[in-house]
């Protein structure tokens, strides 16, 4: 019973959230919607009992990535609102509303229509019959971290080397990409000059 | 030994490579000798390819020999291989070695022309593509010398390409020949698409043996489109009008490839494709027949009415290739090959000849202004004069046995109107005869009429003469009104000095009375004055009276002045008037030559006017042309006095060319069924008629019993205005149909493609809407896709 | 009743939808920035769940991967947003057309 209350309101929260995220006007308010879904994406992270991806759900998305956009929206001073009433582009909205809807409803569709475990989905897209036994089982008796930490060194450590040197490629491209070239000033956002 | 043929074309082209290369500095005269040098090389190797042809049994005579595979392509093979037979050694023969005679004389002629290697170059060349037309085993070699010839006769005509009228009639007359050319060959690749399309094969022995394939209308048409091809290349109705013009290149080219080869390669053209004649239609080689024929007496008509040498020679060379195509249209392959063999000799060297004339005589080209030249140059005149009496078929020279063989089989081709032809033939004959007599006797006999003064010179004369007297009229009315001037001025001081006279009698007539009235004694000082003045005023009256008798007598005198000024300028006037109508009276005709027998009679005042080029002319002396120039021209008058043996009708067994010919001909050769007293009878005839003909024309030209104005009509001179009408069609309608064309080609032709290309990029822009550059529209495209592979994964699962 | 697998790829489907259409419907190169990352959260939601159904550690080490990645993506991704903005703080997505064709 606990689980219930617990999913339906985590669900909320994130749903609510993200619809902060697409019908806020003002980008720091959209960011902050944005928080709360992470949230809620965390705790039910939590529920499923993969703890240190919650841990980490929280550290970086909420703590890291929306501070990063936080950030730039200060810097920039793109503080202001975006005209939500019209789109310039004709058909735009309601064939995006269409595509979403139906995006949605063929993975319902796909997801009921297939049998228990997902048997059926993975067939659909591999063609073969899904391993009973999965070599990396959850035992149980190990904690999450554990389990994560052995899979991740033993198995996939290669992928993890990899996504080092990604970081640092992300981080160097970072600053090539936005340092100054002499004489260009960044945009100090002087109080008063933000438009709301 | 018959293998060695590839050499015969080799000699030239290694002498055309070796100039191209070290020509400019060879210069003169090493570039002339090895030019010379590789063309005799051409005719040693012929002679012994004939060797070899010689030591195979008759049968045999048909050796190809391959070179290497030029074109595979699907059906079509096509080699680079020589035919060596009858036909081609024959006429590589006569090809090599009047070309070696006409390079030696070329060393001579062409001496001190600035170009002088660049000529050898353009003849090796020439001789080259020529051997390659007549040795080619197969229509598209035979076509590569075809085409290579027709330039290098392009590049030779218009070798001095800055002269001529205008500076440029020089290079328009090659350029003239050679679009002519160009109509024919459109003949012969159509004819040559035909046979491949006909017979599946383009070499010459598959043609042999298959042609019995062809149906008669394919290989009538075949026929008429190489008639085509040999029009435009040997100069037949009506594309003859570039070989007049020819002569516009040095006389060596001239003689070499308008007389003796290049405007053969039609009539061997026919000749090789016979096996394809015999399988046409008969209306087609009846059409060669007659085409051949009516050029033949239309070009000897024109003939009679040049002024020009070498016009009255290439006028001839139409008439007497009309002559080869009679003969083959009536399927006498010998008696043309025959006559095409003993026209290269005599033709020659009557180009040749002329050549010499012009060479010694400064480049004089008209006729009229020479005369009684055998006496300066007498090898010339007596090599020109075998040359005459060959081309006139005078026996035993060799002209007269192969034009009477001609004339034999048109009498005999009774199917295609024979006698017609027969008689076209024997009135060609005739004016042949007249117009070679006339050439001969202007040039050679009777007055020297270089030293007289031309039509143009004695006009100008007039002109001069006529100039001054003018001159002096206006001096004399320029003196007449000085003194009319002078009169008026002299009356005007008669009427002053009668005015002081009567100022005069005024003041003596005052003073008087105021003498008078004056009395001595009561003023004695006033009266003295008054008597001085008294004293004055009569001793100036006499003085002006003086005055005026004076002034009068000079009225007198001027008036009489002015009377013998106009008297003067009348007497001057009336000169001018009395020159201009004896200057009309004398009016010289300038087209027709005139002063046979007597010069013309000139006053020593009209004399005196002559211009520079007379003057110039009087201190030139006609010479003899150096050995390099006389040797070839002995060695063809030699040839063309006994060619005829080659073909003697006597017996069969004096039948030497028609014997050889045989391999080449297939049995194709037409047979006389006249009787021996028919051909006597016919021979008879034609000799009579051309004795007529030279007596005739040396009645009128030599004895001057006939006004030549009256057989010389302008018609004739002007080639019966075919080239006029042929430039009013071409520029007129001819004009419209192009521009019609050229407007087709561009709007439907190009357009066509231009569509393509448009419609292209009208889909292009099109496409472009897909790429908007927005990237929510992107975003939205991804989706679609993402969507589309979400349902075909939910197909495969259900 | 019970949370069964089911409920969760429900939402995570939903939650990718609103996702997918926000970065549809939004001009603010930021915003949809952020939906781009409801849609990776969607996809962590998904990952989880299978992982918990089919017995395998393997969706777990994916959602650490997808989380190393956006991050990194959202790095270089913002330093575009900077490159491009800072200069007109009122850029749109809609005027970065100079790919058009």
């Amino acid at each position: 019973m606990v689980d219930v209350i617990v999913f339906a309101a985590c669900a909320a929260i994130i749903v609510g959230g993200a619809l902060g995220v697409v019908l806020n006007s003002h980008p720091v308010r959209a960011a902050l919607s944005l928080v709360a879904s992470f949230f809620g994406v965390a705790v039910l992270f939590i529920q499923q009992g993969a703890h240190f991806l919650a841990l980490v759900q929280i550290v970086v998305y909420a703590g890291a990535i929306v501070v990063l956009f936080l950030f730039v929206i200060m810097l920039l001073g793109v503080d202001r609102s975006e005209d939500l009433t019209q789109d310039p582009l004709t058909g735009q909205r309601p064939a995006a509303l269409l595509l979403g809807v139906m995006v949605v409803g063929l993975v319902l569709v796909g997801l009921f229509l297939s049998g228990p475990g997902g048997d059926d989905g993975a067939v659909a897209l591999s063609g073969r019959r899904s391993r009973t036994a999965p070599v990396s089982a959850i035992d149980e008796s190990q904690s999450d971290i554990d389990l994560l930490a052995d899979d991740l060194y033993t198995r996939n450590v290669l992928a993890v080397e990899a996504t080092a040197l990604l970081l640092t490629i992300a981080t160097v491209g970072a600053v090539v990409l936005v340092r100054n070239r002499g004489g260009e000033d960044v945009v100090v956002d002087e109080p008063g000059s933000a438009r709301r | 030994m018959v293998d060695v043929a590839w050499l015969i074309p080799a000699f030239p082209l290694l002498g055309f490579v070796l100039l191209i290369l070290f020509g400019h500095r060879l210069g003169e005269p090493l570039a002339g000798w090895l030019a010379t040098a590789a063309s005799a090389g051409a005719f040693g190797s012929t002679v012994v390819a004939l060797a070899g042809l010689l030591a195979l049994d008759a049968p045999e005579r048909f050796h190809i020999v391959e070179l290497f595979t030029w074109l595979d392509v699907g059906s079509l093979e096509v080699d680079a291989g020589l035919l060596v037979d009858p036909l081609s050694i024959t006429m590589s023969l006569f090809i090599t070695g009047v070309g070696t005679l006409i390079h030696l004389y070329s060393v001579g002629y062409m001496h001190g022309d600035r170009n002088y290697s660049k000529f050898f170059i353009y003849l090796n060349m020439f001789i080259t593509s020529m051997l390659l037309l007549v040795l080619g085993d197969n229509l598209l070699l035979t076509f590569l010398g075809w085409e290579g010839v027709g330039a290098c006769s392009y590049l030779l005509i218009s070798f001095w390409f800055d002269r001529g009228e205008d500076g440029t009639a020089n290079a328009v007359a090659g350029k003239k020949a050679f679009v002519t050319n160009r109509v024919g060959d459109f003949g012969y690749m159509l004819a040559t698409f035909l046979v491949f399309a006909g017979i599946g094969s383009i070499n010459y022995d598959d043609i042999v043996t298959r042609a019995g394939e062809l149906s008669p209308r394919t290989a009538t048409l075949i026929v008429v489109l190489f008639l085509l091809a040999a029009a435009g290349k040997s100069a037949q109705l009506p594309l003859f009008v570039w070989l007049p013009d020819a002569m516009a290149g040095p006389t060596p080219v001239s003689a070499l490839i308008h007389a003796a080869t290049m405007v053969t390669s039609g009539v061997f053209l026919l000749t090789r494709l016979n096996p394809i004649l015999a399988e046409a239609q008969l209306w087609s080689t009846g059409l060669i027949a007659w085409v051949g024929a009516l050029t033949a007496l239309f070009a000897a008509t024109v003939a009679v009415a040049q002024n020009d040498i070498k016009r009255v020679l290439a006028y001839s060379t139409v008439s007497q290739l009309g002559y080869l195509f009679l003969a083959v249209g009536v399927g006498g392959y010998v008696p043309a090959i025959f006559h095409m063999v003993t026209h290269a000799f005599f033709k020659a060297l009557l180009f040749l000849g002329s050549g010499s004339v012009i060479h010694g005589l400064h480049d004089e080209q008209d006729m009229r202004r020479m005369g009684g030249l055998q006496r300066f140059m007498p090898i010339t005149a007596m090599t020109f004069i075998v040359g005459w009496l060959a081309i006139a078929g005078v026996p035993p020279f060799s002209g007269f046995w192969s034009k009477d063989e001609i004339l034999l089989y048109a009498w005999n081709a009774d199917e295609i109107g024979g006698k017609a032809l027969w008689a076209v033939g024997l009135v060609t004959a005739i004016l042949t005869a007249f117009y070679m007599t006339r050439l001969v006797v202007l040039t050679f006999f009777g007055r020297t009429r270089f030293y007289d003064p031309t039509a143009e010179e004695i006009t100008a004369a007039w002109e001069a003469r006529t100039g001054a007297a003018d001159g002096f009229t206006a001096e004399a009315r320029e003196a007449e009104k000085t003194a009319v001037a002078a009169v008026e001025k002299a009356r005007e001081d008669v009427a002053r000095k009668r005015e002081a006279v009567t100022r005069a009698e005024e003041k003596l007539v005052v003073a008087r009375e105021a003498l008078d009235a004056s009395d001595p004694a009561a003023d004695e000082k006033a009266h003295d004055k008054l008597v001085k003045a008294f004293d004055r005023a009569s001793a100036s009256l006499p003085k002006a009276e003086e005055g005026v008798v004076t002034a009068e007598a000079k009225v007198a005198e001027l008036a009489a002045a002015v009377d013998e000024a106009m008297a003067a300028t009348r007497s001057r006037q009336s000169q001018v008037a009395a020159l201009a109508g004896a200057r009309d009276q004398a009016a010289m005709p300038d087209t027709v030559v005139t002063a046979l027998t007597e010069p013309v009679e000139l006053d020593d005042d009209l004399a005196g006017h002559l211009p520079e080029s007379y003057r110039r002319r009087q201190e030139y002396h006609p010479h003899e042309s150096p050995p390099t120039m006389t040797v070839p021209l002995v060695v063809l008058a030699v040839l063309a006095a006994v060619g005829g043996g080659l073909n003697l009708p006597f017996a069969s067994n004096l039948h030497f060319l028609a014997d050889w010919l045989e391999p080449s001909l297939f049995g194709n050769e037409v047979h006389v069924t006249a009787s021996a007293a028919t051909k006597w009878a016919l021979a008879v005839i034609a000799v009579a008629c051309g004795l007529c003909a030279i007596v005739a024309a040396f009645s009128v030209y030599l004895r001057g019993r006939q006004d030549p104005r009256r057989l010389e009509q302008p018609g004739m001179r002007r080639a019966w205005y075919v080239d006029e009408t042929f430039a009013n069609f071409f520029g007129g309608p001819g004009r419209l149909l192009f521009d019609g064309l050229a407007r087709f080609d561009r709007g439907v032709i190009d357009g066509a493609v231009r569509g393509v290309a448009q419609g292209s990029s009208n889909f292009g822009d099109s496409l472009r809407a897909l790429q908007p550059g927005f990237v929510r529209s992107y975003g939205l495209a991804v989706g679609l896709g993402s969507i589309l592979m979400l349902l075909w994964f939910l197909g495969r699962m259900f | 009743m019970e949370v069964t697998q089911t409920w969760y790829l429900v939402l995570s489907a939903l939650l990718f939808g609103i996702g997918f259409v926000g970065l549809l419907v939004r001009r603010n190169p930021l915003i949809m920035f952020m939906c781009i990352e409801l849609m990776l959260n969607a996809v962590n939601i998904t990952f989880v769940a299978f992982s918990n159904a089919l017995d395998d550690v393997a969706g777990r080490t994916a959602v650490f991967f997808v989380l190393v990645v956006a991050a990194a993506e959202v790095v270089v991704g913002l330093s575009l947003v900077v490159a491009l903005m800072r200069r007109r703080p009122s850029l749109t997505a809609d005027e970065l057309t100079s790919l058009r064709g």
